[in-house]
């Protein structure tokens, strides 16, 4: 066999092991750690959650069966279906002016001179602070009358408008916050796509005399396919899931005014952590995980698998 | 043939200064709330509420009050301690299986990388109920362990670390094979000292996640001692939502580590990120 083989143009190795079954065991030690660790915190709690959704769980941990009593629960609670609107809300808001802005920044910064890349790191700043301070600052600049943003409202001479106060208005605050913080992030991910469209492109472009809103149109978004694809697709499911949502909401509004906030995963966290709902909170969180994994598929089938010619 | 250019060169110049009054005023905006922060957070109590952005009399009373009568430097300490171990525990691993999976051939290998590269779209928020019963079961709770062991996996590490060693040319390796090294002498003194770029940029990028993170502590840390300067800040609010001096000053040493620490590796922040989109 090539066992042996390996064995003569080895000879140093006098363990019992031939090279590949050596290498073999070297990939799994490897690998063991973290996949172990992945096994365990990411793994197992994604089937417990499926488990759990079937159980009652009471206040010392004891479990009972209850089938379909929390998925029937769900349908029935006017709260879980106003959290559904407005998770589904912040994400229609959120991942369009995502993807606009942060392309748009990256199209106005593009050229790499140092002026621009002063810029780029200010409009990248925001990513750096965490949300709940993000949230805090943006809290008191909008604290009724006093805020520095009513101010600026009240100046500007629309006075009286509560931004966190007013159920119409607040899950507008907190999607702009999260543009804040968000959009600097999604412009390097746009630079990185800009860099890798050949400038010869563009040059054949020009002299064919086309215009800067032609070459953009003709060459920059049909190139950018495969940035847009993996931006369209984090950014939704970042928003869906409430990354970024959950420490801004959690901050600046708790899910108020009039539930106006509560994306899911508030109200997931509610039942969960305040009322101690394990068994609901996990069949919610279990319709959160469907609907992420249908929306991706949808995604993968629009794009053709996610995969994308290049010209 | 002179290329036609779309604008003449005065009107080019024009363009050109435009575009950059309207970068720089745009950037300003954006950066506006976090001045206003700093702003605050020397304000005196009496002018805190007030408008204008230079404090008539900036005062450091706000930063000393947090720092001595409420237990910030206790918070500060745990999310150090925290951040770091995660940091170095998790670039051992993943550099261990990226290595692993981008060089070493064994049976079930695609497998795995697709397993792991599977959980890239799992996030903490929609796992956190089962998480939660998963690391009281294993009896983590109200502990440091609880803190930092989950916090150490995920793919995105992983998933770049072994982008990076597909990425290097094999013949360095090949050499200390030759040479009867094994695989922990191959990993260990020529396949990490080779990633130390990528190791750097990680570094920062981990520290900085954990730092800022707040949901699972806030999840697993009921004992005030354990808590990370994230869920001290939020309780702070609670406690002090009339004391705009108090909570600004706060956030202004929470966040100030991290704006000083991009400042000092922007580039590396930056790059990194730049190159982690789908390619």
């Amino acid at each position: 066999m090539t066992d042996q083989v390996a064995q003569i143009s080895y000879p140093s190795e006098e363990r019992g092991l031939s090279t590949k079954h050596r290498e073999w065991l070297a990939g799994y030690l490897f690998v063991l750690p973290d996949a172990l660790g992945l096994f365990i915190f990411l793994g197992v709690p994604m089937v417990l959650s499926l488990v759990i959704g079937f159980f009652e769980v009471d206040g010392f941990g004891g479990y009972r069966f209850v089938g379909l009593a929390n998925y029937q629960r769900m349908m029935r609670d006017p709260l879980f279906w106003q959290a559904a609107r407005v998770t589904a809300l912040y994400a229609i808001l959120l991942v369009p002016l995502l993807f606009v802005c942060g392309l748009g920044l990256a199209l106005l910064v593009q050229k790499s001179n140092r002026f621009n890349s002063v810029i780029r790191s200010m409009f990248f700043a925001p990513h750096v602070v965490s949300l709940v301070v993000v949230a805090l600052v943006w809290q008191l600049m909008s604290v009724d009358k006093i805020g520095i943003l009513s101010r600026l409202m009240s100046a500007l001479g629309i006075p009286g408008v509560s931004l966190l106060g007013d159920p119409n208005l607040a899950l507008l605050a907190v999607v702009a916050v999260s543009l804040w913080f968000l959009m600097g992030y999604y412009m390097l991910i746009f630079l990185g796509g800009l860099q890798d469209i050949p400038v010869q492109y563009y040059e054949a472009a020009e002299i064919d005399g086309a215009g800067p809103v032609q070459r953009f149109w003709y060459i920059t978004l049909p190139l950018l396919k495969p940035t847009s694809f993996f931006v369209l697709m984090i950014s939704m499911v970042a928003a869906v899931a409430g990354a970024q949502a959950f420490d801004i909401i959690y901050v600046m509004t708790k899910g108020g005014p009039a539930n106006s906030t509560a994306v899911l995963i508030i109200y997931i966290y509610q039942q969960a952590f305040g009322f101690g709902a394990f068994g609901y909170a996990a069949a919610m969180a279990s319709i959160l995980v469907a609907a992420l994994v249908l929306m991706t598929a949808i995604l993968f089938l629009f794009t053709r698998g996610g995969r994308f010619e290049h010209a | 043939m002179p290329r036609p250019h779309f604008f003449a060169p005065s009107q080019a110049r024009l363009v050109q200064f435009v575009w950059m009054a309207v970068s720089a005023v745009l950037a300003a905006m954006t950066l506006f709330p976090l001045f206003w922060m700093v702003s605050i957070a020397f304000k005196t109590p009496a002018e805190s509420f007030s408008p204008n952005m230079i404090p008539a009399a900036p005062t450091w009373q706000n930063f000393i009050y947090v720092l001595t009568e409420v237990p910030f430097l206790r918070y500060m300490f745990n999310s150090f301690i925290v951040s770091a171990t995660v940091t170095v525990v998790a670039l051992l691993f993943h550099s261990m299986a990226g290595y692993a999976l981008a060089r070493l051939r064994f049976p079930g290998r695609e497998a795995i990388f697709l397993a792991i590269f599977s959980t890239l779209l799992v996030s903490l928020p929609v796992i956190i109920v089962p998480l939660f019963i998963v690391v009281k079961t294993l009896g983590m709770l109200n502990s440091y362990a609880g803190l930092i062991v989950p916090a150490i996996f995920n793919a995105f590490g992983i998933f770049l670390l072994r982008q990076y060693y597909l990425s290097l040319p094999r013949e360095l390796e090949e050499a200390a094979v030759i040479d009867g090294a094994g695989y922990w002498r191959i990993y260990w003194s020529v396949v990490l000292p080779l990633s130390r770029p990528i190791l750097a940029a990680l570094t920062i990028l981990f520290f900085l996640a954990n730092w800022n993170s707040f949901l699972w502590p806030l999840t697993i840390t009921a004992d005030q001692n354990l808590w990370v300067v994230q869920v001290g800040i939020a309780n702070f609010q609670s406690q002090y939502s009339a004391a705009w001096n108090y909570m600004m000053a706060a956030s202004t040493i929470v966040a100030l580590p991290m704006l000083i620490l991009f400042v000092i590796f922007q580039r590396q922040i930056m790059e990194s990120i730049k190159t982690s989109g789908l390619k």
